[in-house]
């Protein structure tokens, strides 16, 4: 169990932690979302002990981690965002280091191997570091993680640079890991969270913006309810009908098929449901409605809208041209 | 520490660093024995152990310029400074190892004294006074050279400056001698590395000129925990 209460920390006049306060259970999988220079690293860095905070308290299992590190840090397992390996070292020699490091009691050959078999480097447990590939890396670092055992386990991007296939198998072993253990997952990538994490909380420049399930976000969010049609009928003339509706907040043409049939976003409030209105207009005008659908927010525009604020309509844009 | 010592010892074997470390020592003791004792037919040790003192100022150096800066440089201090290791028993885990290979580079005069004593018979005290006073100051050099390494996360630059602040101790006799201030010149004699060293190879064991080396070597351990503490807090 993780809780942490007002923790800061300022670089000089720079706040890159601002005042946050969360608590991971146990058992949970707790997904720490940013973007790139939210605060991630640098909150986790002061969860095990790396830095200080400025301000506030990090408890792991109810222990301080600045007034009682040793304590602290042995119920910890921390694989940071460039996993500390040795590159001179073998995979073997280095995982009895850190068993030794860690001070861990349990038999050392057994447990070094268990912990092999579940990250799958067990073939290259003789090889040199340095030779190893960046999945592999990764992979001796989850493993340098889970030596010792430890009950809450913090993984800072612990999916980057590694292949589609590496990805799912360690997005698997996290959801294993995550039943007997305490898990805090950062990520920017919102996919991840979204399948791994039983909650999320979402960073933007040292605050915390969201605390929540999944679930809970999208619904809390998505206070305006968006449709896609699609019709076929004169485009200008379909616009200017479109607009005519009351309730719409937003209009937008996504996509234009051959002859006049093309796919509208039709954005309303909450209170407004349009769709029997729009069927009236369309067919009253002659027209045809090919398709309707509702849109949910996804984590992703969830993630921009609370992230980028105003800017969201400008980065898509700019993100639809770009695809 | 035990673990972070027996690391460091296997780095230096599985890096160039400590065969490049030794092979240094014991070409230079070697180069300076055979001028001193071999060519000229002395059985008078003390030369090559004064000598020695410039061996030191480049190798040690060389020992210890990796250290911490490439622990820092590759993010593996994060490996050691989440693990529930204290950071006074990280320190003195990486100065007992590179301690240990000195220890290694200094038993060669050992060896240079047998060969001596084939010849003639040497002074088996003054020997030993040497090897301890050569000790004692390579373990305040190597504290120096950690030190510096805390402070830089580049192996050159951290290797740079230990040579230049190592200079600097050996130069504080010309230093001291320059300052017209009497009491600041005779406080700077007092901490010069030469003089204390001196002694040694004479044959003479002062106990404050140990005593010296090795609060030295305690300052700048202490003085690196403060740094990799304060990084911490920064």
């Amino acid at each position: 169990m993780i809780e942490v209460k007002n923790l800061s920390k300022h670089y000089g006049d720079q706040i890159a932690v601002n005042n946050i306060s969360f608590t991971a259970n146990d058992g949970e999988i707790l997904g720490f979302l940013g973007p790139n220079g939210a605060g991630k690293s640098t909150t986790m860095n002061m969860l095990t002990g790396y830095i200080s905070s400025t301000d506030g308290q990090a408890l792991i299992n109810g222990i301080d981690i600045l007034e009682e590190p040793m304590k602290a840090k042995k119920e910890i397992g921390y694989l940071p965002e460039l996993p500390p390996l040795y590159p001179d070292m073998t995979v073997k020699e280095y995982l009895r280091f850190v068993y030794d490091l860690k001070k861990c009691k349990l038999p050392r050959n057994t447990h070094l191997a268990d912990i092999c078999k579940l990250v799958k480097i067990e073939n290259v447990y003789n090889r040199i570091i340095k030779h190893l590939s960046k999945g592999y890396r990764q992979r001796v670092g989850l493993a340098q993680a889970l030596v010792g055992n430890p009950k809450v386990l913090i993984l800072d991007e612990p999916t980057v640079g590694l292949d589609p296939s590496q990805i799912i198998e360690i997005r698997t072993l996290i959801k294993k890991l995550g039943k007997n253990h305490t898990v805090i997952l950062s990520s920017h990538i919102l996919s991840e969270v979204q399948q791994v994490c039983d909650r999320i909380v979402v960073i933007d420049h040292g605050n915390i913006v969201a605390d929540d399930t999944e679930e809970n976000l999208s619904k809390t969010l998505s206070q305006e309810h968006r449709l896609i049609v699609q019709i076929d009928g004169p485009r200008n003339e379909v616009m200017k009908m479109l607009e005519g509706i009351s309730g719409v907040k937003k209009l937008d043409r996504l996509k234009s098929y051959s002859g006049d049939i093309a796919d509208y976003l039709v954005e309303t409030d909450e209170k407004s449901d349009v769709r029997r209105e729009l069927f009236e207009k369309i067919s009253s005008n002659g027209w045809c409605m090919l398709g309707l659908k509702t849109q949910e927010l996804s984590l992703e525009d969830i993630f921009l809208k609370l992230t980028m604020g105003e800017n969201i309509k400008g980065f898509k844009k700019a993100k639809k041209e770009a695809d | 520490m035990g673990a972070i010592f027996r690391r460091e010892l296997l780095a230096y074997f599985t890096t160039p660093i400590g065969y490049i470390f030794l092979a240094l020592f014991y070409a230079g003791s070697g180069l300076f024995f055979n001028l001193t004792a071999l060519t000229s037919g002395s059985a008078n040790m003390a030369y090559i152990f004064t000598l020695l003192i410039y061996v030191l100022m480049v190798a040690i150096p060389i020992l210890t310029m990796r250290t911490l800066s490439e622990e820092k440089n590759q993010k593996t201090d994060q490996c050691l400074l989440t693990a529930p290791v204290s950071l006074g028993g990280l320190v003195m885990g990486k100065f007992l190892a590179a301690f240990l290979i000195y220890i290694m580079a200094v038993a060669i005069t050992l060896v240079y004294a047998v060969v001596i004593s084939a010849f003639a018979k040497p002074d088996w005290l003054v020997v030993a006074g040497n090897i301890v006073g050569l000790i004692l100051l390579g373990s305040a050099f190597i504290a120096i050279g950690i030190f510096v390494s805390s402070l830089t996360e580049n192996q050159i630059v951290s290797a740079i400056i230990s040579f230049a602040v190592m200079l600097v101790c050996y130069l504080l006799n010309a230093i001291s001698s320059v300052i017209p201030i009497d009491w600041l010149a005779n406080i700077i004699t007092k901490l010069s590395f030469v003089d204390r060293y001196t002694g040694f190879t004479l044959g003479l064991f002062d106990l404050s000129d140990a005593l010296f080396f090795i609060s030295a070597a305690a300052v700048f351990l202490f003085l690196t925990v403060r740094v990799l503490e304060k990084r911490r807090w920064s």
